[in-house]
């Protein structure tokens, strides 16, 4: 009988899971595709094009056509869309228009400082905002609840770039504990690295808490609403195992979708602390290429930051989907 | 009218801090003791009586500068939101109440905007786009009217399947009166709500775009660009760039909060 | 004297907040011996399924027992510990509610669900406990071996409220507290999940509460009955005695709501209404509707009757022009109506109304009742403001509220009174044909008693063709002339009202009948056999 049941439980599990990864990876890769094409045509058909934004205004039109013949502008749109898009598949980036060197090689290293800064603070993030959210449900409605509550509300409410400055003050001028300005090179050890980048993860951290433990709490505060909770209380089962059993089981997947979602806001926020702590990562990267119009670099780092981004959103689907055996793909 | 006299604290407080906001962006011109690029003094004067918060690298007052700032930062950012919210409301709701390949068409273009980080898009549109205050706009309601087109799809589609639309239809009710005065005021409550969170997003925005160098350029300022000109103030003391940060957090505690207590009074009442 | 199995004395529940508001509960005793069953009857607020809760020694937050006792089995519930009261639960009382689906946590199988209480004090091994949720659902006539297997979602509502049945008996409680767990189902399934209940009760000779609104029902369970209005007791007897000899007048118009004199008469009328071998269904999907004809006559009432999803509603869209048919016409006044309602003028719009189920949805929450009723007055007779207000007085007479209530929001109005003023609205364009979606559904008994008494005599007096939708045999009888059983789409008996209902039966109109629980005619005289199908 057990031994029956066990075997059914298999089947039914991997009926449906691994077609339902495949079609997600799928519909992530034709968005990103799109978005490809949105990046480079975005960039490629507005007013003014690489070659004068990069010659000026006080270009010759020979000089200005001989750049363009160059950069292969004068080939037709989808051409280069497409030789950009094989190119950008196979690894070459282009050149930057600033000083030439391949997109790809300054790129490199920046990504890994990018992901070391963010991997940095979501290992802080997710622990820390995930016992808040239920240390606050445990504590219902006690001065502890409220407290989180209301701080973390504050927290969300502050911009990065303040939160930032105002470490940098208290932190770095006042106190003198960290250096303003995050340097890392290759080649230094973990520690240092680490200690190098306090103060710019320690940002992350304070800006995406509030958000993350917010949408924690109001997750499982849903689950505990819900009519089988009470059930549960009425076939007497025990506080503890409600809570662990019957309410995390369904809060699970919606609490790694918040999780991950916000993980995707990391995206948007490195830009700033990085530009913050002068740290040598993407987003300082993309917005010196941006403010330089170096279109190539621009291209090369949006394209990356969508598929991080685009990434992240596909695992927190598949994921909540794991972690909830009723979201559809045995259907 | 007793519902005045039960004001919570934090919403009394929430009123007068977005007053005192409202205030500053009218009246700037007269509160503002000097101009937003004249210069009173050296180079990091410290507070005085007459630069209350001393002033910037170049000697302007940054007191000044903090209220032509706020100016900018809020209508810019009010701007923006009111052109999204229009723009997507009215493009949500006829998309929801029609349906077709319009619907198709719009919903499948906002999913894509929506699927990329709005920070990345900004920055690959201004990579192009000349940097001036219109285009800025353009963009951040470009952006921010995806969200309200979704809500207000949203609420259209469920709205249209209660049976009191229903019943106006086969009265013989024109579209216009069954958006205006079937769907609307059963929808406007969670739009205003979306209006007040998109628009402190939209300062929020606003001023990093600024405070990256890509937003509002001089001779203009905002408070992101004031940000990024005084962050070496610090290293001599003088905290001003901190000040429209405090500015930022307060106008989004005090329109969050406000926002809050409007729509739980509207699902409490009634 | 032996101690009862449940005895509650002198109960009373408070809601927090309010000091004003009324109370849940107040005052009330009741007992139940072991191996009987007790029914509880009430409308809406009446406090049934609190009393349920109580007995499991559960009051739900923002609730609290202010006075009074539960002894379950002697003991007093709230006077021992919560570890105590939660041991008890689920072991000696368990608890059935009322939607399974939102009842069973979507995230485990059924079988551990049901087998969860089993285990806890190791009353029985898993192996054991499985074995005994498998015999149960087999009880329950269900297919035991793929149902424990499956998540909640992948079951249908009746097979959830048997599996919850099977959970609430498979740790052997001396108690079950079942909370309207019919109510949810479509009216055959209804019946078929009672009987099971009854009989696995009988099996193991659980003693329970039964609650629910619906008296006919329970009194096919009950031993007793007890009989509750605003939270306060009304009367308790034994169930034969309660319902042939009710000593209170309520109670009595409880009886008399469920049983119908047949007051109406065959006609034969001009026809109104005709519909033509219509096929209908939405989009690409297969036709819910199937090749049906039929036809009003002028003032009078065809009931359709059908269970959910046999394309009754469907069939109304038709008739209202929001649905286009595929096939087949439809005649008003013996004239062909355009199939979709954008092709159909004002006047042909105003000749057919329609009363929805829920006045909650049917009103705009955000209009006043005077908009409401006096839109159709602009749109089909351009009357001026102030002869729309006299009008829309005059028409809140009719449909028997106050013209005061004008003013008024529908949240601040009852739900028959909102239901009023969607009559009013339909009657207010003077049409000759009414459309009622099953209007009188989501009220309670009583209420629902005088809105369908309110429905006929506009109906009468203004000699309006209805083409009445429900479920409901007892409504059909009483008010309709002539009635269409519907069934897969497709019309599988129609004619007179009193032979559609009388045998020989189909098949499936047979099924409908048996379905439905009749009281026996309220006597002076005390009767001594009851008969529960007329069918």
């Amino acid at each position: 009988m057990t031994i029956a049941i066990a075997a059914l439980q298999r089947r039914r599990w991997h009926r449906g899971l691994w077609p339902y990864i495949a079609r997600r990876l799928l519909a992530g890769a034709a968005l990103l595709l799109v978005l490809s094409s949105l990046i480079f045509l975005g960039t490629a058909l507005l007013p003014g094009d690489a070659a004068s934004a990069l010659l000026g205004r006080s270009a010759t039109p020979a000089a200005l056509a001989e750049l363009r013949e160059k950069l292969g502008l004068d080939q037709p749109l989808i051409t280069r869309y497409l030789t950009w898009l094989s190119a950008f598949v196979q690894g070459d980036l282009g050149n930057s228009l600033m000083n030439g060197r391949a997109v790809s090689d300054s790129i490199a290293a920046r990504l890994g400082n990018t992901l070391f800064l963010a991997g940095f603070a979501a290992s802080i993030v997710i622990p820390l905002s995930i016992f808040l959210g239920l240390f606050s449900v445990r504590y219902r409605d006690s001065v502890i609840d409220r407290t989180i509550t209301f701080v973390t509300r504050g927290l969300v409410a502050l911009p990065e770039f303040f939160v930032g400055y105002l470490l940098i003050y208290a932190l770095s001028i006042s106190l003198g504990w960290f250096s303003s300005s995050s340097t890392v090179f290759p080649g230094m050890s973990l520690s240092s690295r680490v200690v190098a980048t306090v103060l710019p993860c320690l940002t992350l951290v304070i800006a995406i808490t509030g958000h993350v433990t917010t949408m924690v709490r109001a997750c499982v505060l849903d689950v505990l609403s819900r009519p089988y909770i009470e059930m549960a209380v009425l076939k007497g089962v025990p506080h503890g195992t409600i809570v662990w059993r019957h309410a995390l089981a369904n809060a699970l997947s919606p609490i790694i979708n918040v999780v991950l979602i916000n993980l995707a806001y990391l995206v948007a926020g490195v830009v700033v602390v990085e530009v913050v702590f002068v740290y040598p990562g993407m987003g300082q990267f993309m917005v010196d290429s941006v403010f330089n119009r170096d279109i190539p670099v621009v291209q090369a780092s949006a394209l990356l930051f969508a598929a991080i981004y685009i990434g992240l959103n596909l695992c927190a689907d598949v994921l909540a989907v794991l972690a909830n055996p009723r979201l559809g793909f045995t259907s | 009218m007793t519902r005045m006299f039960k004001l919570p604290v934090s919403v009394m407080l929430s009123g007068v801090a977005i007053a005192l906001f409202i205030a500053v962006t009218a009246l700037a011109p007269v509160l503002a003791p000097y101009g937003v690029n004249e210069i009173v003094g050296i180079s990091w004067d410290p507070p005085s009586l007459s630069s209350p918060l001393g002033t910037d690298m170049i000697g302007r007052d940054l007191l000044s500068r903090f209220i032509w700032g706020a100016r900018v930062t809020i209508l810019t950012a009010a701007a923006a939101t009111l052109l999204a919210c229009l723009l997507g409301a009215s493009f949500g709701i006829l998309a929801g109440l029609r349906r077709g390949w319009p619907d198709m068409v719009l919903s499948r273009f906002v999913d894509l905007v929506m699927a990329a980080p709005t920070l990345i898009l900004a920055m690959v549109l201004l990579t192009i786009l000349p940097r001036s205050l219109a285009f800025i706009v353009a963009i951040m309601a470009l952006i921010e009217a995806t969200r309200f087109y979704r809500l207000a799809r949203l609420i259209a589609v469920d709205t249209a399947a209660l049976d009191f639309v229903e019943s106006a239809y086969l009265r013989g009710e024109k579209t216009l009166w069954i958006i205006f005065r079937e769907i609307l005021p059963n929808g406007i409550m969670p739009i205003l709500a979306e209006f007040g969170l998109r628009f402190i997003f939209t300062v929020l925005f606003l001023s990093t775009l600024s405070f990256l160098g890509l937003g509002v350029q001089p001779p203009l300022t905002d408070w992101g660009s004031l940000i990024k000109e005084n962050k070496d103030g610090l290293l001599f003391g003088i905290t001003a760039a901190l000040l429209p940060g405090v500015a930022i957090a307060v106008l989004a505690v005090a329109v969050t909060t406000m926002v809050d207590w409007i729509t739980a009074g509207e699902n409490g009442g009634q | 004297m032996t101690t009862s199995l449940l005895e509650i004395r002198n109960l009373t529940v408070r809601a927090h907040g309010n000091p004003a508001a009324p109370l849940l509960v107040s005052d009330v005793s009741l007992r139940v011996e072991r191996g009987t069953v007790l029914g509880l009857i009430g409308e809406s607020g009446a406090g049934k399924s609190t009393i349920g809760l109580a007995a499991l020694g559960y009051a739900r937050a923002g609730t609290s027992i202010t006075s009074g006792s539960v002894r379950f089995d002697g003991i007093d519930l709230f006077q021992e510990s919560e570890s105590y009261r939660r041991a008890l639960r689920g072991q000696r009382i368990a608890y059935v509610a009322q939607s399974a689906t939102a009842s069973f946590n979507p995230a485990f199988r059924l079988l551990d669900q049901i087998i969860e209480s089993s285990l806890r004090v190791n009353r029985l091994d898993r192996g054991a406990a499985q074995e005994r949720a498998l015999t149960l659902l087999d009880v329950m006539g269900l297919d035991a071996r793929t149902i424990a297997m499956r998540f909640p979602h992948e079951v249908s509502g009746g097979q959830l409220q048997r599996a919850m049945t099977v959970m609430a008996l498979c740790a052997r409680p001396d108690l079950i507290i079942f909370d309207e767990p019919t109510t949810a189902l479509d009216v055959t399934t209804q019946q078929d999940v009672l009987k099971a209940i009854q009989h696995a009760i009988e099996l193991q000779s659980t003693a329970a509460i039964y609650i629910s609104h619906d008296l006919a029902l329970v009194s096919q369970v009950a031993d007793r009955i007890h009989v509750l209005r605003h939270g306060c007791t009304v009367e308790e007897a034994p169930t034969i005695d309660l319902v042939t000899r009710p000593s209170t007048p309520y109670t009595r118009a409880l009886l008399e709501a469920g049983v119908h004199e047949t007051t109406v008469g065959h006609r034969d009328a001009h026809v109104a209404l005709e519909l033509q071998g219509i096929t209908a269904g939405y989009q690409t999907g297969s036709a819910i509707v199937r090749d049906v004809s039929l036809a009003i006559g002028r003032g009078e009432t065809l009931a359709l009757v059908g269970e959910s999803g046999s394309g009754k509603s469907t069939l109304g869209r038709v008739v209202n022009g929001l649905l286009r048919p595929r096939t087949g016409r439809i005649l008003f006044d013996g004239r062909e109506l355009a199939p979709s309602i954008h092709n159909r003028p004002l006047a042909d719009r105003r000749a057919i109304q329609t009363v929805h189920q829920t006045p909650d949805t049917s009103l705009n929450p955000r209009h006043r009742i005077e908009e409401i009723v006096g839109r159709p007055l602009a749109i089909y007779e351009n009357l001026g403001r102030q002869q729309r207000k006299d009008r829309v007085g005059a028409l809140l007479e009719q449909v028997e509220l106050s013209p005061s209530l004008a003013r008024r929001f529908p949240a601040e109005l009852s739900g028959g009174q909102k239901q009023r003023v969607a009559i009013a609205r339909a009657i207010a364009a003077r049409p000759q044909i009414l459309i009622c979606d099953e209007p009188t559904s989501a009220l309670d008994t009583l209420v629902a008693r005088d809105v369908l008494a309110l429905l006929m005599r506009l109906q009468a007096e203004n000699s309006i063709g209805c083409l009445f939708i429900t479920h409901d045999l007892n409504i059909v009888r009483s008010i309709a002339s002539r009635t269409a059983v519907l069934r897969h789409g497709q019309i599988v008996r129609a004619g007179y009202t009193s032979e559609v209902l009388a045998p020989p039966f189909d098949d499936y109109t047979g099924k409908l009948v048996a379905a439905v629980p009749t009281l026996p005619r309220v006597d002076p005289e005390p009767a001594l056999t009851l008969k529960w199908n007329a069918g």
